[in-house]
């Protein structure tokens, strides 16, 4: 991690007007006041309940979405719609269906104009970097769930954008599968530290990945703490039964009840 | 796919319908259930197919009637893609025009088919312009419907990579509606048979419609019941090529 700010968030805020049965439209007000920092090359988390915001910033970070007011600063710069500089991954894979493995990974480079054979050739070294080389003529229904995350994680890295986001990229993984995929995922990251801004509602993952964890509040959402994890590096399996992991975890508790964060909708958390 | 080999058995129960039907036709002449001279044994009716396919009488008819089909599938299949493309991306367009399609999709080629002879006389423009009238919906409702149904998580995806408007349309949006569109062409398949008798009812020279209504003008009831039967098969055959191209489109849907 450097000391470069990649992301810089200022007072963001994004509302959405809600329409009841009558027609008749109010405010909802889901992020206020957001800010942010994430450094260059850092591995950093957004943990909040459910419906707290967390997907909104994404979006607009993304630029999926816009934000109502505030000011974000990617390198710098403000967002544009149309970059080619950052990817996503999707809780739900977001693979096209029609297209197989190999050519599911070609699509950032296809947008990016780059000639067949060195598509085929990034896309093929990407897909063996997440172990499915033997599985490129396939299609995404033929693949369980963790291998089409996978997919989706090789298709981003494929077209090396600058900024990785992450929504809940594990949350519909079964429990042993989505242990897996957070240790590859680390192996992955440890080969070119991207920068990473991960979202999720679980603190054991947040933990485990993240130099560090941003916690938010929820209605209206906004970032109520930020804590570093001074876990070693590279963090393998073993680093979950350790000491220094049920520490962070035990600490992370008694300052969200601390913080009256620990309220009825944090339950998501466990 | 679990046996190479054919399964008898089962082809045998598949068909059982038809040849139950096929017996009773047969036989509900020949014992006096039905006025003979009005509903002849298959077997006869059969015979009277031959021998119209065998002396080359039919040949004209079966290709005026494709060739009809052949245009107004064409031509539906362009105008509902286009249309349709075009509805189901742009929102307004299409709260616009919903309503306005849902009720034309009513209105039938048997009561359009006056106002076409009105406008266009006894010409072919009215016979096929009747088959695309009566296809065309399908399609273009299918088409639309396609689009919008589009995973918008796809979409987003795409987008996110950098991709703009174009890259979209013609590398998501398009090849996700391919198998609703097939459907689509698919089901207006059958409506053209359909559509093809009414367009030859009257005012026709040659097509399978006209053999059907002109034999039973001129008291030929076998050659009327052969062209019936005639129809049918051209149905069954136009469906068979149409869910087999349906099939090649989406198979990456079978999940
Ligand atoms: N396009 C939208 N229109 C209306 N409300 C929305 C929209 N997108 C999100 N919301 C609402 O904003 C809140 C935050 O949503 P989201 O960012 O998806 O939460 P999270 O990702 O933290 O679970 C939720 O209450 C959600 O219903
Ligand atoms: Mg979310």
């Amino acid at each position: 991690m450097t000391d470069i700010i990649k992301v810089r968030a200022r007072s963001v805020s994004r509302k959405f007007q809600l329409k009841n049965r009558q027609g008749k439209s109010r405010p909802l007000v889901v992020l206020e006041d957001f800010d942010l920092d994430l450094k260059e090359g850092e591995f950093l988390t957004l943990l909040g309940p459910s419906g707290c915001g967390k997907s909104t910033f994404l979006n607009i970070l993304a630029g999926l979405d816009k934000a109502d007011g505030g000011e974000i600063l990617v390198d710098g710069n403000p967002i544009e719609e149309h970059s080619f500089d950052r990817g996503i991954v999707f809780q739900s894979y977001a693979l096209l269906p029609w297209r197989t493995i190999l050519k599911n990974l070609e699509v950032g480079l296809e947008i990016r104009g780059i000639s067949k054979e060195e598509r085929r050739d990034i896309a093929r070294k990407n897909l063996e970097r997440v172990g499915l080389a033997a599985y490129e003529n396939q299609y995404p229904h033929q693949l369980s769930g963790g291998m089409k995350q996978r997919v989706a994680i090789a298709r981003v890295l494929a077209y090396d954008p600058g900024l990785l986001l992450m929504d809940e990229p594990f949350a519909a993984l079964d429990a042993q599968t989505r242990e897996d995929m957070q240790i590859e995922l680390l192996r992955i990251w440890e080969a070119d530290k991207k920068t990473i801004l991960f979202v999720t509602h679980s603190i054991d993952e947040a933990i485990l990945l993240s130099d560090r964890v941003a916690f938010m509040s929820t209605q209206p959402g906004r970032i109520r703490e930020i804590i570093e994890i001074d876990l070693p590096r590279p963090r393998t399996e073993e680093i979950r039964n350790s000491v220094e992991f049920s520490r962070i975890r035990k600490n992370l508790w008694s300052m969200l009840q601390d913080e009256a964060l620990l309220n009825q909708s944090y339950g998501a958390f466990i | 796919m679990k046996t190479k080999n054919f399964d008898y058995k089962r082809i045998l129960i598949r068909i059982s319908g038809i040849i139950i039907f096929l017996v009773l036709w047969e036989i509900a002449p020949r014992l006096g259930w039905v006025d003979k001279v009005y509903l002849q044994p298959f077997s006869e009716d059969f015979l009277a197919l031959i021998e119209l396919v065998v002396s080359g009488k039919m040949l004209p008819h079966l290709l005026a009637s494709l060739q009809r089909i052949g245009l107004g599938l064409l031509l539906a299949t362009i105008i509902g893609i286009g249309l349709g493309l075009i509805v189901g991306y742009f929102q307004r367009i299409n709260e616009a025009l919903d309503l306005l399609f849902q009720l034309f999709r009513q209105v039938s080629a048997f009561a359009l088919f006056p106002v076409f002879i009105l406008f266009f006389g006894f010409s072919e423009v009215s016979k096929v312009g009747i088959i695309l009238w009566a296809s065309l919906w399908p399609v273009l409702l299918n088409t639309s419907s396609g689009v919008h149904d589009v995973d918008s998580v796809l979409i987003r995806s795409v987008k996110s990579m950098g991709a703009n408007k174009i890259y979209i349309f013609f590398r998501v949006i398009l090849p996700a509606t391919l198998p609703q569109i097939f459907t689509g062409i698919r089901l207006s398949g059958s409506y053209c048979v359909m559509a093809v008798v009414v367009a030859e009812m009257i005012g026709a020279k040659r097509g399978l419609g006209y053999l059907v209504f002109n034999s039973r003008e001129s008291f030929l009831y076998p050659n009327m019941y052969a062209g019936i039967i005639m129809l049918a098969i051209v149905g069954v055959v136009l469906n068979f090529i149409l869910v087999a191209v349906e099939k090649k489109f989406t198979s990456w849907k079978i999940a």
